[in-house]
């Protein structure tokens, strides 16, 4: 199928996620259409980036149903990529790690060679190209697992805290990228513990609270006016444990950040 | 310790004569641990992968009896595979026995489940680190599983370098196997455990001693390739 | 220039360099050879390294030899992995023979088991003639004594020597009687370590260089008579049996060629082996 056919926009209806019998989320549905930029926060354990990875497809729902409601019936998944918050880098070179997730979609040889020139360009990494990508510091590894997300040409972009780890200026890199991935045409939708780089980054907001939506609002609004009283809260910096049922360690207790440490 | 100085005379004046039975011996030692190997690596490196990639009924039996089958006596394996090709046994036939192809079939035998038991152990840490970007790029199984023995290609490299350990210190399987036939099927070890039962001891360690040398050499390139690799792949 | 994983060359270079590997092997295969099942005592003695290279000059035939004990040397011929039996047990030979496995036996030749043991002769088994008179002086000194216990034919003369003695050594095992379960040579090494008595043959002691403190203290008795048989493996039993070529190692063996080179085969300036095709046959 053709994968530059239309995908979106994403519905989720009703989903719920389980593990052991927690609900991690709960009774969760919206839809997703093509255009805005989407930044999913909430404290720790609120279900962040479980839900990105029930959007992305890498989980399934206990319940409730996640659809790709695009009108030409593409394949959802050559058209979507996912930046981790640490990134997952190939034992290979700089350039062999985009190479990689080119040749997955069978981009032939001049094709590939052609756009991995242009995006390690984009993202600052041509002259390192032939190194082996796990010397790479770990703001350039985040760059390039952005530039190997970004040859793809995705129409949708999941990152998941993508700058958690980084410095200042790291993060400023990244959200360049990030910004320019948008400006050629690319849905994002990113978790991130930063409401600095909510504000910065995105056009609407998802609150989210123990598995929980609580709000779904453009940025402007859920800055100024939240509605919901925990969001409120949260936008003032405040902690949220006193509005914690007897059952928030269950819920805060699942650690979804799988990435292990680095290893040979 | 008279033995162990003759030992060194003898192996020095074996190799430094260029002995043409011994080189036949040599020769003969690495085709058979080589090829050994070469065939364990090309079974176990994928199954190994593929126990630590994949859920499938019988796994869980198939990874205990590797790990169980590392530690299978040459002997036995040497009698079972006699037992296969003797002429009265089933592929009998096919007219292997007394041969370095039987002899490197019962080494496949002893090496595979070394290769493969350490090839899953290596593949399933890459995995727990890759399996959701492998996941997020749409790799199939079969992308999966080349990119990670790829990836781990230097880990693996110690895991075929365990089995050529194997391979070419034991002397059960080809002893029973090859029959240990001056010319035709005599190895290192078989020659050092007919020289020992001719009472020359000193022989037999000088043999043993350039034994040593060669797996020496052998591991101390593999050592070097991974440790040159590793700096650049960190 | 973007780096492609070097996969591709590799690979290439791995399937050429396995095809040159493999197909070493084919040379040997097409050769003309025999195998011939025989025993620890003719190979360790070096018998083999004289008279196999003037038999395949003679011939064109190369004999290969996988050398074990004689009971395991037959089980060998009777599975049909081997064209030609060569030991040195007379009635196993003859029900070999007799139960369909082989054509017919040949005397070849003989030699002699001779009793080994300490110099200082604890045990005054040298005071002895008969051989079994020296194994139960042993006996009755207790001393250390190491049996192959492999059921090979050196095996079985000496357990024919021990009834002649009127010694029951299953009762001893463990105590001063030691198998070792295996060859000549670990067995006389074994002897060796502890300074004990053992039975061997002549050539094999000959060539032993692991001596030791151990000394020939027992031999000429007529009991310690070795004979060499040679059979063909019937085809009957087992058709793919070179019988051509084994048939040509036979009768190079008992020819005036093959029994001349037997003869001249010395150790340490001995002759280690008595051609006798013309006494028997």
């Amino acid at each position: 199928m053709d994968p530059r056919a239309d995908i979106l926009p994403l519905v989720l209806d009703d989903v719920s996620f389980e593990i052991n019998g927690m609900r991690l989320i709960k009774d969760l549905s919206c839809t997703f259409e093509a255009g805005p930029r989407t930044a999913i926060i909430g404290p720790n354990g609120a279900g962040k980036s479980l839900f990105l990875r029930l959007c992305h497809g890498l989980l399934t729902p206990s319940a409730g149903t996640i659809r790709w409601a695009g009108p030409d019936g593409a394949d959802p998944v050559a058209a979507q990529a996912m930046v981790f918050q640490r990134p997952i880098m190939l034992r290979r070179s700089v350039a062999a790690n985009v190479d990689f997730a080119l040749k997955l979609r069978n981009h032939g040889k001049p094709d590939r060679t052609a756009i991995i020139d242009e995006v390690l360009g984009r993202c600052g990494l041509r002259r390192l190209k032939d190194n082996p990508a796990r010397v790479l510091s770990f703001g350039e590894q985040q760059k390039l697992a952005l530039a190997r997300a970004w040859a793809l040409k995705p129409q949708v972009l999941f990152l998941d805290e993508p700058t958690a780890s980084l410095d200042p200026a790291a993060t400023h890199a990244v959200e360049e990228i990030v910004q320019a991935i948008h400006h050629e045409g690319t849905r994002i939708i990113m978790t991130t513990h930063d409401l600095g780089q909510a504000r910065r980054l995105a056009d609407e907001i998802i609150f989210l609270h123990r598995g929980r939506m609580l709000e779904h609002a453009p940025t402007e609004t859920f800055f100024t006016e939240p509605k919901n009283d925990l969001a409120q809260a949260f936008v003032k910096g405040e902690l949220l444990w006193w509005k914690l049922g007897k059952d928030n360690r269950r819920a805060g207790g699942y650690e979804v950040d799988k990435a292990p440490r680095r290893r040979n | 310790m008279n033995d162990i100085s003759d030992a060194f005379a003898a192996a020095f004046a074996m190799v430094a004569g260029f002995d043409k039975d011994l080189a036949e011996i040599v020769g003969l030692s690495l085709e058979v641990s080589l090829s050994a190997v070469f065939i364990a690596a090309v079974i176990g490196l994928p199954l190994g992968a593929a126990t630590a990639l994949f859920r499938f009924p019988g796994r869980k039996v198939i990874i205990v009896l590797l790990n169980a089958f590392m530690g299978l006596p040459p002997v036995v394996v040497g009698l079972i595979v006699y037992l296969l090709l003797s002429r009265a046994g089933p592929f009998g036939v096919l007219g292997l026995l007394f041969t370095p192809t039987a002899m490197i079939i019962a080494q496949v035998i002893l090496v595979t489940p070394i290769i493969a038991s350490l090839t899953r152990q290596v593949i399933e840490d890459l995995w727990r680190e890759y399996e959701e970007q492998m996941r997020s790029l749409g790799a199939g199984p079969v992308r999966s599983l080349t990119a990670l023995l790829w990836d781990a290609r230097f880990s693996l490299l110690t895991a075929i370098l365990a089995g050529f350990g194997r391979a070419s210190a034991e002397v059960g399987a080809v002893m029973i196997v090859g029959g240990n036939i001056d010319h035709a099927t005599r190895v290192m070890t078989t020659a050092i455990a007919l020289e020992v039962s001719r009472g020359d001891l000193a022989l037999a360690l000088g043999l043993g001693l350039i034994l040593l040398v060669l797996s020496t050499c052998v591991n101390g390139a593999a050592f070097l390739i991974r440790d040159a690799a590793q700096k650049r792949h960190a | 220039m973007v780096p492609v994983p070097p996969t591709h060359r590799i690979r290439t270079t791995l399937i050429a360099a396995l095809v040159v590997f493999f197909s070493s092997f084919e040379g040997s295969a097409t050769d003309r050879f025999i195998t011939v099942a025989s025993t620890t005592s003719t190979r360790n003695s070096g018998l083999y390294n004289h008279i196999l290279p003037l038999f395949t000059e003679a011939t064109g035939v190369t004999a290969r030899v996988v050398a074990v004990g004689t009971g395991q040397a037959i089980r060998l011929a009777k599975a049909g992995d081997a064209d030609v039996l060569f030991v040195h047990h007379r009635p196993s030979e003859e029900a070999f023979v007799r139960k369909g496995f082989g054509v017919k036996r040949y005397d070849v030749m003989y030699n002699d088991f001779v009793i080994v043991g300490p110099k200082a002769d604890p045990a005054g088994a040298a005071k002895q003639n008969a051989a079994a008179a020296a194994l139960t002086a042993i006996a009755k000194a207790n001393w250390p004594f190491t049996s192959r216990g492999d059921d090979s034919g050196t095996h079985k003369k000496e357990m024919r020597l021990w009834r002649a003695a009127g010694v029951n050594t299953a009762k001893s095992a463990g105590e001063w009687y030691r198998e070792t379960g295996s060859g000549m040579g670990a067995t006389l090494n074994t002897a060796s370590a502890m300074n004990a008595y053992a039975l061997t043959d002549r050539a094999t002691w000959l060539k032993f260089a692991n001596k030791g403190e151990l000394t020939i203290v027992n031999e000429g008795d007529k009991s310690l008579f070795n004979p060499y048989g040679v059979i063909l493996v019937n085809p009957k039993k087992h058709p793919h049996t070179k019988v051509k070529n084994g048939q040509a190692f036979i009768n190079w063996l008992i020819s005036d060629a093959g029994q001349r080179a037997i003869a001249a085969y010395e150790i340490n300036g001995q002759q280690a082996f008595f051609p006798n095709v013309k006494a028997a046959n």
